[in-house]
């Protein structure tokens, strides 16, 4: 256990202050009034060692309750998934975990390289050309493509879905609150649970932007997403595709059915669930320089030094950014979630595409065999909306209040999904539950069970 | 002698010369045409993945390695112990989205956290959900909006005051929240005039943004003051915690009478800042627009802890789920190995620090702007501007030569109002030796600047790769973002 600064002897500290022309520390504070300055002591709890600290939380942490004490099915915006033991290796180099944002380039290559390597993976993923370093999470980007897309088109109207997460909707309208602009939903089709095309035809006139999710939050692919993507263009506006990452490595990416600017939660590409957080924001867009000069956040770009003979790597467009612009920046964001981007760049590169086709399909497979087994459930209608799905699906329950059954689930040590009502107060009775590659076979025939000792 | 390593390493992309096609699929519930065909990342082993990622890592530098001075930055040492204690399993695979019965450990130390920043602030109430400190300025700032909105006053008060010598953040975070940016000068003391503020207030002022101590590393003297023109004419006071290393336990923001505070975990805290992030930027409010803080916050009835939604009047949801947790426990961790003596102490030594590494350097040379008789707190401001007149040598070209020493540079050309500006921040985890070293350093290099300028202007030679052609790096024609190869460009 060491001493994080050093306690001098009296009289070192004494030179010191001589030095500096000082009779006393306090003299250093001389500037600041009497009346307000703290007379005692903060009155804080007591300070503890690193043993002891250590044990503390860890006994407090014990309280938790985690996947293996407690089945859980929940995804909602953030799907568990494994975290390779490479990653962790990776990111607990302290080279790169206890540097600031690299303000000096040329002793900064190794972080700028690898974040140079995660944009330009998230850029194959989704199919965009130009990806920046980060933003704080999903719901974050995609308030801010809005924002973008309001400058970029100088318009008072976006349109979102109706069926995006209600975390995004929800930041989406503090953000975009002192614009002073519209923002309508479009409804989602009663039964498959898409974007209602005709609802969208009906609303679209002078909206510059739609934000749609694909999947959605009912976890359906939005098949119909280029035709959208006709709606808005028509109109001139921006498309905006909010998506799961690794869900690219088997569905069509927002790139090829006419996305704009596409964002995402990248936390579980290499971090741990982490009761939400550090996250990671997505944020990609098309080439076209009227939207990579809005774009928010750092962008690091690949050059050479001087002598034009070894490649090299630094932050570009800065004339976008809050430290030069000031008032006229893109966006306000400095410190972002750099280590989270190296993180996903070490998952991507292990996986390579064909670890994560294996592994979207893996999860595909595994969500419609949970599918299937539950809809031998008496009183679960599964899936609640008829749309083809990928992780995710809602179930509705017939006959049994949906609390009382969730209570007992919890008493059997199973989160069975997220209750939707509260959202979606459409949705009464409906439940949505999410499958990835940390739920075995097993873990799916004790929910089925579980159901079935329950939904009598 | 200081000598990064130099690996030849390719992009990732560049390891193989396999195409990106994937294999067909056919699954039940698939349409064909939603299925992707090409995905071009590369396939490698785990062996030259986990070796390319590690020589990359090796041509980076962090606090972990040397001095790294960043001014306004607060680099300090990150204590190993907070590593090891998020790396619990309780914590890495727990859902935000779980019931709140099965979550009471992280929300009991969540709430402790809470607790302690409203002391450490002398606020109110605490929400930690905001990711950054740019992030707690636009939540400060939209809960101002939101108060004066509340007082049907939103169609006149529309102007938030801020210092010249402010961070870019503070504009650029109020102007999001929808606000017109009123620039107050410095006075020749460097601390903000309050003749220019008196002219500057009035009712359509609808607050100030601070950062005290200022980015000089001045104390403002004449903060309460400050404070009250703008709340006599119905302002509001927001409080930018970025400086607050000079003042745990000395002074608090809420007792200087500041209505909103951010503070930046990823500098006070010791949490390590990643590169460029995770940050955390918890928001502290008075109790005059504690109702405005965004949700969730976290509550505890005297049995179970929760979280709190239900605030009518709160500005609302800031980012998805309750915030980046894991940086939350490290600074939990941080204040209880520290207590109140030790954050005292720890501003105090950082206040020393700064003020002996100034009181090393050759003035003929790093010339201090602004009162030259006061004492600075954790950091301070010099101007390389005779040199540059003198020998062409820039405060880039010194932060080049430092990085050569194999200590980091400090901030450079901020803030604004002083010309070739050095900010440096020693903290209080760099011994006197440490200081000692980094002033020697700055004091060679102010003599070679004027013996051998023209290798300054050179430097560095002994990192990764010699000084970045910038201007290839932006230039449309020559700019490169991704790794594929951008003809349009
Ligand atoms: C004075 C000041 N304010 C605000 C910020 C912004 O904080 P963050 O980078 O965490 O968004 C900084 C950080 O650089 C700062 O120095």
């Amino acid at each position: 256990m060491g001493e994080f600064f050093k306690n001098y002897s009296r009289e070192k500290l004494e030179k010191v202050l001589e030095k500096i022309g000082v009779k006393d520390v306090e003299e250093l504070y001389s500037d600041v009034p009497d009346e307000i300055k703290i007379k005692g002591e903060l009155n804080l709890p007591k300070a503890l060692n690193e043993m002891e600290i250590e044990k503390y939380v860890g006994k407090v942490l014990e309280k938790n309750m985690v996947h293996d004490e407690v089945l859980t099915f929940l995804g909602a915006g953030l799907p568990p998934h494994y975290v390779p033991a490479a990653i962790e290796s990776i990111i607990s180099r302290s080279e790169f975990y206890t540097a600031y944002t690299p303000y000096q380039p040329e002793i900064s290559q190794g972080i700028l390289q690898a974040l140079f390597e995660y944009q330009s993976m998230i850029c194959e993923l989704t199919a965009m050309d130009v990806a920046n370093s980060s933003m704080y999470d999903w719901a974050t980007g995609a308030a801010e493509a809005l924002r973008m897309a309001l400058r970029v088109k100088g318009k008072k109207k976006v349109l979102i879905g109706e069926n995006i997460g209600p975390d995004r909707k929800n930041v989406i309208k503090t953000y975009l609150e002192p614009l002073e602009c519209d923002i309508l939903e479009v409804n989602y089709d009663g039964v498959c649970g898409r974007i209602d095309l005709g609802d969208l035809e009906k609303k679209v006139k002078d909206a510059c932007a739609l934000y749609i999710e694909n999947p959605n939050f009912f976890g359906i692919i939005e098949k119909d997403a280029a035709k959208m993507a006709d709606i808005i263009h028509k109109e001139g506006g921006v498309f905006i595709v909010g998506v799961d990452p690794i869900s690219l490595g088997l569905l069509k990416p927002p790139g090829e059915y006419g996305a704009d600017i596409v964002v995402g939660e990248g936390q579980n590409l290499g971090g741990w669930l982490n009761f939400g957080g550090p996250s990671l924001g997505i944020f990609a867009c098309r080439w076209d320089m009227s939207l990579v000069r809005q774009m928010p956040g750092r962008i690091i770009g690949m050059t050479t030094d001087l002598s034009g003979e070894r490649r090299a790597f630094t932050m570009v467009l800065q004339t976008r950014e809050q430290h030069i612009r000031r008032e006229q920046a893109t966006s306000n964001i400095c410190t972002n979630e750099a280590l989270m981007a190296v993180a996903a760049a070490a998952y991507l590169a292990l996986l390579g595409s064909k670890g994560l086709r294996k592994l979207a399909i893996e999860i595909f497979e595994r969500a419609h065999y949970a599918c299937r087994r539950l809809s031998e459930v008496k009183n679960v209608i599964v899936p609640h909306f008829s749309g083809e799905f990928y992780q995710e699906f809602t179930l509705k329950l017939v006959g049994e209040d949906i609390n009382r059954v969730f209570d007992r689930m919890i008493e059997r040590k199973i989160i069975p999904g997220l209750i939707l009502t509260k959202y979606f107060p459409k949705l009464d009775n409906v439940l949505l539950s999410c499958f990835t590659e940390v739920h075995s076979v097993e873990n799916i025939e004790k929910l089925v069970e579980a159901f079935k000792e329950v939904m009598v | 002698m200081f000598r990064q390593a130099r690996w030849i390493e390719p992009l990732l992309n560049e390891l193989t010369k396999e195409e990106g096609v994937l294999e067909k699929v056919k699954l039940e519930g698939l349409p064909d045409e939603i299925v992707r065909d090409k995905l071009d990342i590369p396939n490698l082993t785990e062996t030259r993945v986990v070796r390319h990622f590690m020589r990359l890592s090796q041509m980076n530098f962090g606090v972990d390695f040397g001095t790294y001075p960043l001014g306004s930055c607060t680099m300090k040492y990150n204590p190993k112990v907070c590593e090891r204690i998020v790396s619990n399993y309780k914590l890495k695979m727990l859902h935000p989205l779980q019931p709140q019965e099965t979550c009471q450990g992280i929300l009991q130390i969540l709430y402790e956290l809470a607790q302690c920043l409203v002391e450490i602030t002398g606020a109110h109430k605490a929400c930690l959900v905001p990711s950054a400190g740019a992030h707690g300025e636009f939540v400060g700032a939209l809960m101002i909006r939101a108060a004066i909105k509340d007082r049907g006053e939103l169609d006149t008060r529309r102007e938030m005051i801020i210092p010249d010598s402010a961070h870019g953040t503070n504009p650029a975070s109020a102007a999001m929240a929808g606000f017109r940016i009123v620039k107050v000068p410095s006075n020749n003391e460097g601390l903000v005039d309050t003749e220019a503020l008196k002219s500057v207030v009035g009712k359509r002022t609808a607050g100030i943004m601070l950062t005290v101590p200022n980015t000089l590393g001045l104390f403002e003297k004449k903060i309460i003051e400050i404070v009250n023109i703008v709340k006599e004419v119905g302002g509001y006071t927001y409080y930018d915690g970025a400086n607050l290393n000079a003042l745990m336990g000395k002074v608090r923001p809420g007792d200087m009478g500041f209505d909103i505070i951010h503070l930046n975990l990823h500098k006070t805290f010791a949490t390590p800042h990643g590169g460029g992030g995770p940050g955390s930027g918890p928001v502290c409010a008075s109790e005059n627009v504690e109702e405005y803080l965004p949700v969730p916050l976290i509550e505890f009835d005297g049995r179970k802890y929760y979280l709190e939604y239900d605030r009518p009047k709160s500005i609302g949801f800031v980012r998805g789920f309750h915030g980046n947790i894991s940086v939350l426990v490290k600074a939990y961790v941080y204040i209880r190995l520290l207590g109140s003596m030790g954050l005292k102490s720890a501003s105090e030594r950082a206040v020393v620090n700064s003020n002996y590494l100034l009181s090393l350097l050759d003035k003929e040379f790093y010339e201090v702007p602004y009162s030259t008789s006061m004492p600075r707190k954790h950091e301070f401001v010099v101007s390389v501007g005779k040199a540059l007149r003198e020998k062409g040598v820039s405060a880039k070209d010194i932060a080049k030569a430092l990085i050569d020493y194999g200590v980091h540079a400090p901030t450079i050309y901020f803030p604004l109002i002083v010309q070739e500006a050095l900010m440096i921040e020693p903290t209080e985890t760099e011994s006197f030796e440490e200081v000692e070293e980094y002033a020697r350093i700055l004091n060679e290099i102010a003599y070679r600047a004027y013996h051998d300028p023209e290798w300054i202007k050179s430097t560095p030679h002994n990192t990764s790769v010699g000084r970045i052609d910038e201007a290839k790096a932006s230039h449309p024609r020559t700019m490169r973002l991704n790794w594929r190869n951008l003809e349009k460009v």
